[in-house]
């Protein structure tokens, strides 16, 4: 049973006008059949889930939020708050704790993914999406490594520089160039990253998670799970 | 260096002293730090935990 206006039709005085066209209604129409409110925040999830395994993607984004609050702070607050201040070294540390957590429950959802075959039943963008997310954290994180403004980021700087241009990118991603690398680090990588993972997650929500390799749906008499009989 | 930062900072000091050169292994072409080898352990622990230990409480 849909609720009005749930399955995306306009109701009221307006139902003729939004049914007939313009985009902003036809990007709603589909939007709203392809993730409605029931789907998007769910308050059900399969048996199959009731496993640690699935906790470390929430948990992946949890050392998300507290990465970008902290390093929202930081911006805010400036150098010489988060060098000198008791208070500004506490936030420092907790970016880079966070950072650290955020790496490490990744790598454990990623394994935890890449042994569940979670590209299964129409998944591959999921996967695809998740693995970009992978890899432009590693490049957000390198990058502020090399703002820190101390001699570790210096050093890191001056190797990073020579792989970099036996590459033949030097030229355009010039790690001794702070300005550049701290915009990297503060804007355009956080930005990819956050759309990334809003896409990421939209994607979860839409697809819904994997289920376990030769899982039976018992509603169907034992007969495959969608997802799984999807993936044949 | 920590004592100098936290008062009574000695009892609080990681055990492990990070302020001297890092210590790495190498196998081969293969060169990766002690603390890094740590991490990973520790992720694999933590991965076959979560395999392994029941999850509390029923979501159905």
């Amino acid at each position: 049973m849909s609720v009005p206006g749930e399955d995306g039709a306009a109701t009221g005085p307006y139902t003729n006008v939004s049914a007939s066209g313009g985009w902003t209604g036809a990007v709603r129409r589909r939007a709203v059949k392809a993730l409605p409110p029931a789907k998007l925040l769910p308050d059900t999830q399969p048996a199959y889930m009731a496993s640690w395994i699935y906790v470390f993607g929430v948990l992946t984004l949890s050392s998300l939020i507290v990465a970008l609050v902290s390093g929202g702070l930081l911006a805010l607050k400036g150098p010489g708050w988060w060098h000198v201040s008791t208070t500004g070294r506490y936030v420092n540390s907790l970016h880079l704790l966070s950072v650290q957590l955020l790496m490490f429950f990744m790598v454990i959802h990623l394994w935890g993914k890449f042994f569940m075959a979670a590209w299964r039943g129409g998944r591959a963008l999921t996967w695809i999406t998740g693995a970009v997310c992978f890899f432009t954290a590693i490049g957000t994180a390198f990058t502020g490594y090399l703002v820190q403004q101390n001699f570790d980021s210096q050093w890191i700087a001056g190797q990073a520089k020579d792989g970099l241009n036996a590459v033949g990118i030097g030229a355009f991603f010039n790690v001794m160039n702070f300005g550049q690398m701290l915009m990297w680090h503060i804007v355009l990588l956080p930005f990819v990253l956050g759309l990334l993972t809003a896409g990421h997650i939209l994607l979860v929500r839409w697809r819904g998670i994997v289920p376990p390799i030769g899982a039976t749906d018992p509603a169907a008499g034992g007969a495959a799970a969608p997802a799984a009989r999807d993936a044949r | 260096m920590t004592g100098l930062l936290l008062p009574g900072g000695h009892a609080l000091a990681a055990p492990v002293d990070l302020n001297g050169a890092g210590r790495y292994v190498h196998w081969g072409v293969i060169q990766v730090s002690v603390a890094n080898l740590v991490v990973i352990g520790l992720m694999v622990i933590v991965f076959v935990a979560a395999l392994l230990l029941p999850f509390p409480g029923d979501r159905r």
